[in-house]
């Protein structure tokens, strides 16, 4: 058993990272361009960024591979540099978090939508998501987290995927959801409970939620997670929606808010915390405190 | 109409074939074109827009759907041009420059084909200039821009500002939509309206085009 995996299952709570996207804006990632394009530009500021959560308490820090995927990086005509621009993002990552630090490959959506009702072909999303995975693992990659997935077929196509490769990498697995009047799904029409039991039977060895509206939301997705899921926990939030300051995108939720809230996900025994889109070092240190205090 | 009926509830249910072969039989039957396109095609949209909207069904429900009244638009197309049906004007329509994510904007497209606009969609990652170009070129009266990402709305701001420039603030109206954007978002940027989804962008492209 991996050394995460070992973590987990003894009861561990990790933090994970906070926002990549949000600190690439504010080093000059241009509108519009794949964050992926930095890590054959700018490896050095990968490595600041994850030297800065690392410094900030982070156990888990991800790479700048969330759009990595050869169908994903086809979008901007990169699909021939995937295997480079992942293995960079794992370099950068590595050295700028240490060598003790857990390095996980993130995974995003393939942006195909699958048959029947897109066109995409589950073989072509899965040679896509294999490719990557490969790639990451190549570089030595502790996990990978295959996240802000809304389908749960496209999601278990990567887990297959990250199985078929490595018997033994730790699979983190998350979902994003938006709140209805029926409870919790996403876009594709996924409930809470199928998440949890499709995502796990697929194969992923963590499963959770990430992105969302906001850490209180977060936390009912939690509760409902965790009266049915066997697996070790996830919970990745955004600092609240994006809202627009003139030509400014803002998230509301200060680190303080946050890790107030967060204090629900660690007596619900979620086993990695960490945040998504607007989160910075500041909320990860926030969330550091209160696990610190936690475990007191 | 029991035949408009099943076209409605056929397309609600994403059933391809079943519009198309009821598009069919519906035309063979000698009904107006367009009141097969209005009261079936259209009829059945509106209905799966709303259900979306309420969380009743979820994308693949309404992908499915949008696939199916282009099988039943596919039948009519011919015969809506040879009718002569007077077209409601032209609109220009894409996701701005930086953004990939098109779904939302091509329901929007067969929505306002549907309802009698002749729609020439610049696709996605389009740059303001694009946006401009094509709406002097095709002397549109509308401009629809959507954004799905946060970092890309800026654009549209960028694609208004080009058209005051190009002095053709007054005459060619803007719409916007996309999941991060809102009416009060509109109004900043100067954007002559905000739709929340397919159904309410037809709407509005009406007001704005009387």
């Amino acid at each position: 058993m991996s050394e995460l995996l070992a973590r987990l299952r003894g009861g561990a709570t990790l933090l994970a990272d906070g926002a990549m996207g949000t600190l690439l804006i504010a080093r000059g990632l241009p509108p519009g361009e794949p964050p992926e394009s930095f890590n054959l530009e700018h490896p050095d500021l990968l490595a600041e960024i994850a030297h800065l959560y690392r410094e900030a308490g982070a156990d888990i820090v991800h790479t700048n591979t969330f759009g990595g995927s050869p169908l994903k990086l086809a979008m901007y005509g990169l699909e021939d540099q995937a295997a480079e621009i992942n293995r960079r993002a794992v370099a950068a990552a590595r050295q700028g978090a240490g060598a003790q630090a857990i390095v996980s490959g993130s995974v995003g959506p393939s942006g195909c939508t699958l048959q029947p009702y897109g066109d995409a072909e589950p073989d072509a999303l899965y040679a896509s998501f294999r490719a990557q995975i490969a790639a990451l693992l190549d570089a030595g990659v502790d996990a990978v987290t295959i996240e802000t997935m809304t389908d749960l077929n496209e999601a278990s196509l990567a887990i297959r995927a990250s199985r078929d490769l490595s018997g033994t990498l730790p699979i983190l697995a998350t979902m994003t959801f938006d709140e209805t009047p029926r409870g919790f799904y996403t876009i594709m029409g996924t409930s809470v409970a199928d998440a949890v039991s499709g995502l796990g039977a697929a194969g992923a060895d963590a499963v959770g939620s990430n992105c969302g509206n906001g850490i209180a939301k977060m936390v009912a997705i939690a509760r409902e997670m965790r009266e049915i899921a066997e697996q070790p926990l996830i919970i990745q939030s955004n600092a609240g929606l994006p809202e627009i300051e003139g030509e400014r995108t803002v998230y509301r939720e200060t680190p303080d808010l946050m890790a107030a809230q967060a204090q629900e996900l660690l007596e619900l025994g979620v086993s990695i915390i960490g945040g998504c889109c607007g989160t910075t070092p500041d909320h990860i240190r926030a969330l550091r405190r209160i696990i610190d205090t936690m475990a007191r | 109409m029991e035949i408009l009926e099943k076209i409605a509830a056929q397309l609600q249910q994403g059933e391809e074939e079943e519009v198309a072969a009821l598009t069919q039989r519906a035309i063979d039957a000698q009904i107006e074109p367009k009141q097969i396109l209005d009261q079936g095609l259209i009829g059945g949209m509106n209905v799966v827009g709303e259900l979306f909207r309420d969380h009743e069904i979820f994308l693949p429900e309404v992908l499915l759907a949008a696939k199916a009244m282009h099988a039943g638009l596919d039948r009519l197309k011919p015969l809506l041009e040879a009718a002569d049906v007077p077209s409601r004007g032209k609109v220009i329509l894409g996701t701005v420059q930086g953004d990939l994510h098109d779904i939302g904007k091509n329901l929007v497209g067969i929505m306002l084909r549907g309802a009698g606009f002749e729609v020439i969609d610049l696709g996605n990652d389009v740059s303001p200039e694009r946006f401009v170009q094509a709406a002097k070129e095709n002397d549109a009266a509308v401009i629809g821009m959507s954004a799905l990402l946060t970092t890309t709305m800026p654009v549209m701001k960028q694609v208004i500002t080009l058209l005051t420039e190009a002095g053709l603030g007054s005459r060619v109206r803007t719409i916007i939509g996309g999941a991060p954007v809102s009416g009060d978002f509109a109004q900043q940027i100067g954007a002559d309206a905000y739709a929340y989804d397919g159904a309410n962008a037809v709407e509005q492209i009406k007001a704005l085009t009387v």
